[in-house]
């Protein structure tokens, strides 16, 4: 055996435990090339923030629940999460993980203007899930998610942004890039595939 | 991971704020206090969340400003209008049968919910008849809603909820602008009671009609909303009515038993079983 060789492996990955997703302006249309190709038995949680008007009820997990295979719902608090499941944050709450892997709701402040914020899901997602986690930054026009992301990096996690030249709104995965380098600027097509390749590891 | 050093220190602060002042966040949502903890630790210029347990512990004007970082304070008048009109069309008739009414609020913050039940019941030709409680842990937050003072800038926010809310009235009705404030008619205190009352370490309250608690349950772990629900089911009359914030809910609760779904998307629950 060559020993040398083993010794550059790199170390194992460690299995992903939950995948978080921040998008904005262009949503529907970037989460429609992600979540629909996820398959019913997807071993991980995914939750999703999306900036929404605070006054109005959200259609967008009955939206997806019809395009999608795994099952789609609205966060409730408290609720635990399981796999095989989209979690999409309400309007007007902000999006926590607690260490026993349950989802809180919060009506902190807004941050960049917006409750749900990326940023705040994010950076307690990383804080419970370290290098479990994969984050990924899609459109939008605020730098939400750029703080989140780092943190994420910082904790060990995969960090994937959509490449701003295919983005309907470049603003946010420019900051995102900017705040974390070594994010891997993909095309839609290729964060779902790597999101399925992330689960071939479990 | 989760930095353990900080996890102890967090711990230690928060059962240091409880064996000193007797405020118990310790079964709080970790992940919401932390983040606030760390606002708290950046505004009072400390390097770590142990120098800031020293400052708490050691003067005691830290206190109040700590606690405005760990309870939350955001309402509106008629937050989510959808809840105070199904108040409206299907609680209102049940509440009406009876001679004389309470009202709850718990977690009253600075007062947003229990004005808006008070117009509510006073377009309803209620008011008369009930007594509305509002209680809080935060002194800062009961002195504010004593004194009903809002920036005027959210009226037209609350004008719009109000109307949502199938208001039968006109909110410039209720208040008088002054000085970029709105100030509440005095009036609107007539059947008001404000007091300090704590879900996590006081008891019962009284046999309360209906009580609102609405966005105070996502800040506590899943014991402690047990007890907070538990005190609810404790403190209502048979038949009673629970009003919880829209991403609320009895699912998960061990006394869930107590009550039956009345008006499921607003999250209104009626007491069943008898305590």
């Amino acid at each position: 055996m060559d020993f040398n060789l083993l010794m550059q492996a790199p170390p194992p990955a460690t299995p992903i435990e939950a995948v978080v997703i921040g998008v904005s302006a262009g949503a529907v249309d970037a989460l429609s090339t992600i979540l629909p190709s996820l398959p019913p038995d997807y071993p991980i949680p995914v939750i999703v923030v999306v900036h929404l008007p605070a006054d109005r009820k959200s259609i967008l997990a009955q939206l997806f629940q019809a395009k999608c295979q795994v099952d789609v719902h609205e966060i409730d608090d408290k609720e635990q999460l399981k796999k095989g499941t989209v979690y999409f944050a309400p309007p007007d709450y902000h999006v926590l993980v607690e260490d026993d892997k349950r989802v809180s709701l919060s009506s902190e402040e807004l941050v960049h203007y917006s409750r749900p914020a990326i940023d705040v899901l994010f950076e307690s997602a990383a804080d419970v899930f370290g290098p479990a986690l994969a984050a990924v930054v899609l459109t939008g026009a605020s730098a939400d998610g750029a703080k989140g992301l780092a943190a994420v990096h910082a904790a060990g996690g995969i960090c994937l942004v959509q490449d701003p030249i295919q983005a309907n709104s470049r603003t946010m995965p420019e900051a995102a890039l900017k705040a974390c380098p070594t994010a891997e600027a993909l095309t839609l097509e290729q964060i779902a595939k790597r999101l399925l390749e992330i689960a071939l590891k479990q | 991971m989760t930095d353990v050093a900080e996890d102890l220190e967090t711990r230690l602060l928060l059962d240091a704020i409880f064996h000193q002042y007797h405020y118990d966040f310790r079964g709080y949502s970790m992940a919401s206090v932390k983040r606030r903890l760390k606002q708290a630790k950046e505004h009072f210029e400390c390097r770590s969340i142990s120098e800031l347990q020293h400052r708490v512990l050691h003067e005691p004007a830290v206190l109040p400003e700590l606690l405005s970082y760990l309870t939350i304070q955001v309402s509106d008048l008629f937050r989510d209008p959808a809840y105070f009109l199904a108040l409206r069309e299907s609680v209102i008739p049940h509440l009406r049968t009876y001679p004389s009414l309470k009202v709850w609020v718990a977690g009253c913050s600075a007062g947003e919910e229990l004005y808006s039940l008070v117009i509510l019941f006073r377009e309803e030709g209620l008011e008369d008849r009930t007594m509305f409680y509002g209680t809080d842990i935060n002194p800062r937050a009961l002195e504010r809603a004593e004194a009903g003072v809002y920036d005027l800038e959210s009226i037209p926010r609350f004008t719009e909820n109000h109307r949502k809310a199938g208001g039968k009235s006109s909110l410039s009705d209720y208040y008088t602008a002054a000085y970029g404030s709105a100030v509440l008619d005095k009036s609107l205190r007539r059947r008001t009671v404000f007091s300090d009352h704590s879900l996590v370490t006081d008891a019962v309250f009284a046999e309360m009609h209906l009580i609102s608690c609405r966005n105070v349950l996502i800040y506590f772990d899943q014991d402690l909303q047990n007890r907070a629900i538990g005190l609810f089911s404790d403190s209502l009359i048979r038949k009673g009515f629970l009003g919880l914030g829209s991403k609320e809910s009895l699912r998960f609760s061990k006394r869930a038993g107590d009550f039956s779904e009345f008006a499921r998307d607003e999250r209104i629950y009626q007491k069943q079983r008898a305590t």
